[in-house]
């Protein structure tokens, strides 16, 4: 029965062509179209502005593969190929700037991956609403002072007659010149970056943990587990889905490092580890006017970047019975 | 919830847990009260013994110094300026371009969300982005610290989220009622979405207030100059004007000076957000999806 009718429905569809078909199809788009037209002008200025300052930018990336000359503009300026990322590669600052960034972003990601979680938990464990809340609009706070804040209080924490060294003094007799030391700067530049994001990296974390049914929590109460056993078959798993994700962006951001506070925590003596690919960028093309060849290293490491972000993700996928982005 | 059933090895857990909050809490108030502290001493006592809680010592000598020149109040100014006026533009663009795009029947919907996504992964690099700004004629205009970031691909998402949490209802009476899609987004949409408008202006304003980079590379004029540049020139390249330290004082006290007055501008630059802040406590878990997309 079933066949037949099936038979009869396909031998109808193509005993019937329908030459219109196509021409009412666009009339029927233009229609659709035109009866929406305040919502397509509507997006007239964002998708104005996107190409404006989004997707012209990536045109003007092909100075990268140019001797440019401003005066000649993007399109005229002759080709040079890949010779501006060979300079980069053969120069002596390639592996020096290259590790320089890597370092300082995998003991970032190391380091500061597990504090919120650990926050989170730690946080789930107190039970006063109030005073939880309290804890929270405290540890939060660091999170909306400005770069140039922070660092100046680094500076000013830091210096020879700061508190940090009238601490040390009192011990040791000496004080340290924490921010003209290259070997103090990784140091610096991560555990100021973790008191100032943690709390805020856990609300994620936070949110999840509240979303945890009590049912299960119950249940676990009637088997007797302690707050631990709670934590690891309960807590963790829960949170499980947004440390892949948080894990795939961080990782995926390697090469960004947050040049910002970086570029403000340099001083000439800590240049030998505080340089890295996107300050370098920032001063061959903006204070030396080297236009191409810093648009080349920033483009190379924007490849390096999604290169990246790619590998981890399939990485991911893979470990994580087909879970990634 | 029937979390109170607690076996002794819990009981010692949760001391140890409070220990590690009570810690956490004191390491990152510690810093902050010392600032505010040390923004009262006396400057001397500030550079020789540190802070001191003896209100002898204390003094507001730091703030009168830092208003002694106007360099600070122009760049707050300027900030208030920057701040309000692209968080407007911003939240405007982000409405009027998430809510197309939340219609699930919109022809090219999806390859206009493609053409958007495609930005956060991709983009010409700090260099091109400087060229364009300057073929533009924006260096040194207020429009390159404004209109630039004003598209936030993170943000229409959000916007366009919460738009196709609405109800469908609204829209289609509207539209049986006459009115068209400008009178549905202005006089029914836009008025139950002012939650969302809120957390996009609040994070906006924090985010524009706190920037220092773009206006550093695309601001030379003085007068146009933002807090955080104001600030920077301050702390970090140790320049405070002449106004605040005064002209005729010795080698020696003139570092106490610009210490205290450091203190005090840092103390005086986050007043706003200070403000700001008890807003923000109900929309922190609104402030995570903004935040953790953007992580």
């Amino acid at each position: 029965m079933e066949k037949v009718i099936k038979e009869q429905f396909s031998g109808r569809k193509r005993a019937i062509p329908n030459p219109d078909r196509k021409k009412e199809k666009w009339q029927k788009f233009r229609k659709k179209v035109a009866k929406d037209k305040w919502l397509y002008l509507l997006m007239v200025p964002g998708i104005l502005l996107t190409i404006v300052f989004r997707y012209f930018p990536m045109y003007g990336a092909i100075i990268a593969f140019k001797d440019y000359n401003p005066m000649l503009g993007i399109w005229e300026s002759p080709w040079v190929g890949l010779a501006h990322f060979r300079t980069f590669i053969s120069s002596p600052n390639f592996s020096v700037l290259l590790t320089n960034t890597l370092k300082i972003s995998v003991y970032g990601l190391i380091l500061g991956f597990f504090p919120p979680i650990l926050l989170a938990l730690s946080l789930n464990q107190i039970l006063n609403k109030k005073i939880k809340q309290k804890i929270q609009l405290i540890l939060y706070a660091p999170n909306f002072i400005s770069v140039v804040i922070i660092v100046g209080m680094l500076f000013l924490f830091l210096s020879a007659n700061g508190p940090i060294n009238g601490l040390v003094e009192k011990f040791t007799g000496q004080s340290i010149m924490f921010m003209s030391n290259p070997d103090y700067f990784r140091t610096i530049y991560i555990l100021s970056g973790i008191w100032q994001g943690m709390g805020w990296a856990s609300i994620l974390y936070t949110a999840t943990l509240a979303g945890i049914s009590s049912d299960l929590y119950e249940a676990a109460n009637i088997d007797g587990a302690n707050i631990l056993q709670k934590i690891w078959f309960i807590d963790l798993p829960a949170l499980r889905p947004v440390m892949v994700i948080n894990f795939i962006l961080s990782a995926g951001n390697i090469m960004n490092v947050g040049y910002e506070k970086a570029y403000l925590m340099q001083t000439s003596m800590n240049i030998p580890t505080s340089e890295i690919i996107s300050t370098y960028v920032y001063k061959i093309g903006l204070q030396s006017g080297d236009y191409a060849y810093s648009a080349a290293v920033g483009l190379f490491n924007m490849i390096i970047n999604v290169v990246l972000l790619l590998l981890v993700n399939g990485i991911t996928k893979k470990i994580n019975d087909g879970e990634g982005l | 919830m029937n979390l109170t059933m607690y076996t002794k090895i819990d009981r010692q857990l949760l001391w140890v847990n409070r220990i590690i909050v009570g810690f956490l809490v004191i390491i990152t108030l510690v810093p902050l009260v010392y600032v505010v502290v040390a923004s009262f001493m006396d400057p001397a006592t500030l550079i020789n013994q540190g802070i001191s809680f003896n209100p002898k010592d204390w003094t507001t000598q730091g703030y009168s110094r830092v208003f002694a020149d106007d360099a600070i109040l122009r760049g707050f100014l300027n900030s208030l300026f920057y701040s309000f006026s692209f968080s407007f533009l911003t939240v405007f663009i982000t409405m009027i371009t998430a809510y197309p795009l939340s219609k699930p029947d919109l022809v090219g919907r999806r390859v206009i969300m493609i053409f958007f996504i495609i930005t956060m992964f991709v983009g010409g690099g700090l260099i091109p982005t400087y060229l364009l700004i300057k073929n533009l004629g924006m260096l040194d205009t207020v429009w390159s610290l404004i209109v630039p970031g004003a598209i936030n691909v993170w943000n229409i998402i959000l916007a366009r989220t919460y738009f196709m949490s609405l109800p469908k209802e609204l829209s289609e009476a509207a539209t049986i009622d006459g009115a068209n899609d400008l009178q549905i987004l202005f006089k029914i949409m836009l008025p139950l979405a002012k939650p969302i408008m809120f957390v996009l202006f609040l994070y906006a304003f924090v985010g524009q207030w706190n920037a220092y980079f773009d206006a550093m590379i695309y601001i030379k004029n003085p007068n146009l100059e933002p807090l955080q540049l104001v600030l920077r020139n301050i702390l970090i390249q140790n320049q405070p004007s002449q106004d605040m330290v005064g002209s005729n004082t010795a080698m020696a006290e003139m570092k106490q000076i610009a210490e205290l007055i450091k203190y005090a501008t840092i103390v005086i630059s986050s007043l706003p957000l200070i403000v700001m802040y008890p807003f923000f406590q109900k929309y922190f878990d609104k402030g995570v999806l903004v935040g953790s997309v953007k992580g």
